[in-house]
């Protein structure tokens, strides 16, 4: 019986997709799936829950999604790689599923090993069940409910102690939905061994037209001095749907970055639980959003200060036109025993137009005495004193305002370490500005 | 070269300029001094085009061009420069990505070919060299976290960068170490052309000692109210404001 606190939603043919979905009939497989269906029955969650109250799901709820075609993937036109300059493995998926012919990730380096999911429910499901079976519970995030549920494909990425892999490894998951809405949920699964090093490229795209929906659920855990950087980029069409779910644990002494910069679907959330299990550790969440017409961008971020000595860095940046809506929430929690915690959350959003609109929610809950920590937002049109400067330089109101913009979204990017990684956001970013303004 | 008649500049409702007249003709360095707020830099503004002044009565003639129906960047392009008192931070905007884009719109509004990567190198470290600003500079932010001094350097170097026919320094002396004071009067000095015009504002006569002015203003309660040579300078470094019977504060 659904409560009024999620929004009934009827995912249909969902019988069918569980009975095609690889590996059915494996025990541990069979249970999450089960459990997963059973936490997702009750619908998507509504706008009465405290973490979605900006963003309501009731136009997804409201799509009649079909079984994704398994055969589609092969031929589809996938269009130009946002990433093409950038060297190293990447798994190709279309539609959710891997696309074998367009992924390349043999001959990987020492150190670094790679599977995707459903081969390897094929192939050696004892392997997965090793690494997905010891995942975290879904307790209470309704989207990893759905992925739990549903995924049918996605990959394991894991690296050996100590290996340093030079070249970031890419996940492009490109949607090609056909005449009907089309769904999927990928399962990542990110395990950076203790002291390795390793960067993680993650690419959500696709075309205009019928509706679609990603649904990807990334459980990354950074072992004991291990450093991720983990750079997302989305860019999906205005029909599309995008409720991802990040989940990373850090144990002592790891870092861990994740860089994102989202371009949008039609509504977008990328929420992220960042959680310290061991000492020294430190993360730093960067978000760049750029949202115009009737675009909806959530961020929702939830950092658990769970153990003492910890340093986390938010800043999320972003630049809303048209009658788009932006939304970022940043919890963090620090517990009683996470004394020394250093916190600080910063979101700052350039308004374009009078419609557009963020609201910014921080929420910091703090049961530690000795501890540092902070926010800040700031939300505004470009200021009139910088547009003068350029134009009393000879520059027109546009190419003014285009350089205001990068130069504000620049600054994020700035912090990317691996050039042609940065280079690629770049361009998007510029791409971007040369459509709006 | 620039005409201003009985001009009446407003800002919030409150009048600042009351009908103030100035002629500046090409190949004159004119200096504008005054106490503090009374509304030199308004004029300055009102000259550049900056939202919020609202012009009541009077003219501005440049080049026989009316250029008050003017937009900001029509005036930049048509070769109005103004160095501000106080320059804008841009966060993320770097130096020199900025100068190649204004030199390039000012090219191209020209109808010249606009400079390649290259060339606008070579133009720019020659032009770098002579004020004695490093490369480190061109590559940072423009404006962000420079000290008060290399914001000011900064200016002359864009001046040096686009050329203008009339430049505007709003005082760009204040906050000039010695040296540094010698190197941006020489930067003017060496900017005075017979096509081109300027009119520098300033509180000292210490740039005036480098930059020998043809003609000085006071302006005082938004209005011009002695002019003379070069020696009206020298006389205000002596007697002060109030030796020419002006109160010497914004309580005007
Ligand atoms: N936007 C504004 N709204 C209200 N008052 C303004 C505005 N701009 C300037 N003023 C006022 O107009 C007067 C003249 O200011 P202005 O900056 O032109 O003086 P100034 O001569 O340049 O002074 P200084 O020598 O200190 O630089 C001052 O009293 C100032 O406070
Ligand atoms: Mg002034």
């Amino acid at each position: 019986m659904a409560s009024r606190r999620t929004i009934p939603f009827d995912y249909p043919a969902s019988g069918a997709i569980a009975a095609a979905l690889p590996g059915a009939g494996l025990p541990w497989l069979d249970a999450l799936r089960a459990e997963g269906r059973r936490l997702s029955a009750d619908g998507l969650p509504s706008t009465r829950l405290e973490a979605w109250k900006y963003t309501s799901l009731a136009p997804l709820a409201a799509l009649e999604f079909a079984a994704p075609a398994a055969d589609s993937v092969a031929e589809a036109d996938l269009g130009p790689d946002a990433f093409d300059a950038v060297d190293g493995p990447s798994l190709v998926f279309v539609n959710g599923r891997l696309s074998a012919s367009h992924s390349r990730f043999d001959a990987l380096p020492q150190g670094l090993r790679i599977v995707a999911l459903a081969e390897g429910l094929a192939d050696d499901p004892a392997q997965v069940e090793a690494l997905v079976g010891g995942t975290a519970p879904l307790n209470g995030d309704p989207m990893a409910a759905f992925n739990a549920a549903f995924a049918a494909d996605g990959c394991i990425v894991e690296t050996e102690p100590g290996a340093e892999v030079q070249e970031p490894v890419r996940l492009r998951f490109v949607a090609a939905p056909g005449g009907e809405p089309l769904a999927y949920h990928p399962r990542v699964i990110v395990r950076a061994g203790a002291g390795s090093r390793l960067a993680l490229v993650e690419c959500h795209e696709g075309p205009g037209g019928a509706p679609s929906w990603s649904n990807p659920l990334v459980d990354v855990r950074v072992g004991e001095g291990a450093v991720l950087s983990h750079v997302k980029l989305q860019i999906e069409g205005e029909g599309a749907y995008h409720t991802a779910l990040t989940k990373a644990a850090l144990a002592g002494g790891a870092h861990y970055e994740s860089h994102l910069l989202a371009l949008g679907a039609g509504l977008a959330r990328h929420e992220i639980h960042v959680r310290f299990d061991g000492e020294d550790a430190d993360c730093q969440l960067r978000g760049g959003y750029m949202a115009r017409g009737s675009q909806h961008v959530d961020n929702t971020t939830v950092i658990d200060h769970a153990v003492p000595h910890c340093e986390s860095r938010e800043v999320y940046k972003g630049v809303l036109d048209d009658t788009a809506r932006g939304v970022f929430q940043g919890r963090i929690v620090v517990r009683k025993d996470a004394q020394k915690t250093d916190g600080h959350q910063l979101n700052r959003t350039l308004l374009l137009s009078p419609k557009a609109e963020i609201d910014t929610k921080p929420e910091l809950e703090i049961y530690a005495d000795d501890v540092k920590c902070s926010h800040g937002a700031t939300a505004g049109e470009p200021e009139a004193d910088q547009l003068f400067y350029l134009r009393s330089r000879g520059l027109d109101h546009r190419t003014a305002l285009a350089l205001i913009v990068e130069g504000f979204m620049g600054e994020l990017l700035g912090e990317i370490g691996h050039e042609p990684v940065r280079a690629a956001l770049a361009v998007r970013v510029a791409d971007w500005i040369g459509d709006a303004v | 070269m620039l005409t201003i008649e009985n001009l009446h500049a407003t800002a919030d409702g409150k009048p600042i300029l009351n009908g103030l007249d100035l002629q500046v003709n090409a190949g004159e360095v004119h200096a504008v001094m005054g106490p503090n707020g009374s509304g030199k830099s308004t004029l300055s503004y009102v000259i550049a085009g900056r939202e919020g002044y609202e012009v009541t009565q009077g003219s501005i003639a440049y080049q026989g061009q009316d250029l008050l129906a003017m937009s900001v960047e029509e005036r930049a392009l048509s070769g109005v420069f103004l160095a501000f008192q106080y320059p804008v931070e841009i966060p993320g905007v770097g130096s020199a990505t900025f100068f190649k884009t204004a030199v390039n719109a000012a090219r191209k509004h020209r109808g010249e070919k606009e400079y390649d990567a290259m060339e606008f190198l070579k133009l720019i470290r020659e032009k770098r060299a002579a004020l004695g600003i490093d490369d480190g500079m061109m590559r940072r932010a423009l404006n962000v976290g420079f000290s008060g001094g290399e914001k000011k350097r900064n200016e002359m170097l864009q001046m040096a960068l686009l050329e203008p026919t009339l430049a505007i320094l709003d005082e760009t002396d204040s906050g000039l170490d010695i040296d540094a004071l010698k190197v941006v009067a020489s930067g003017i000095n060496g900017m005075r052309a017979p096509e081109r015009a300027m009119v520098v504002i300033t509180h000292y006569q210490r740039l005036l000692d480098h930059v020998v002015p043809d003609k000085v203003h006071v302006l005082s309660s938004g209005r011009i109210v002695r002019s003379g040579g070069s020696e009206l300078a020298l006389e205000l470094e002596r007697s002060g404001y109030a030796g020419l019977g002006l109160e010497s504060s914004a309580a005007a």
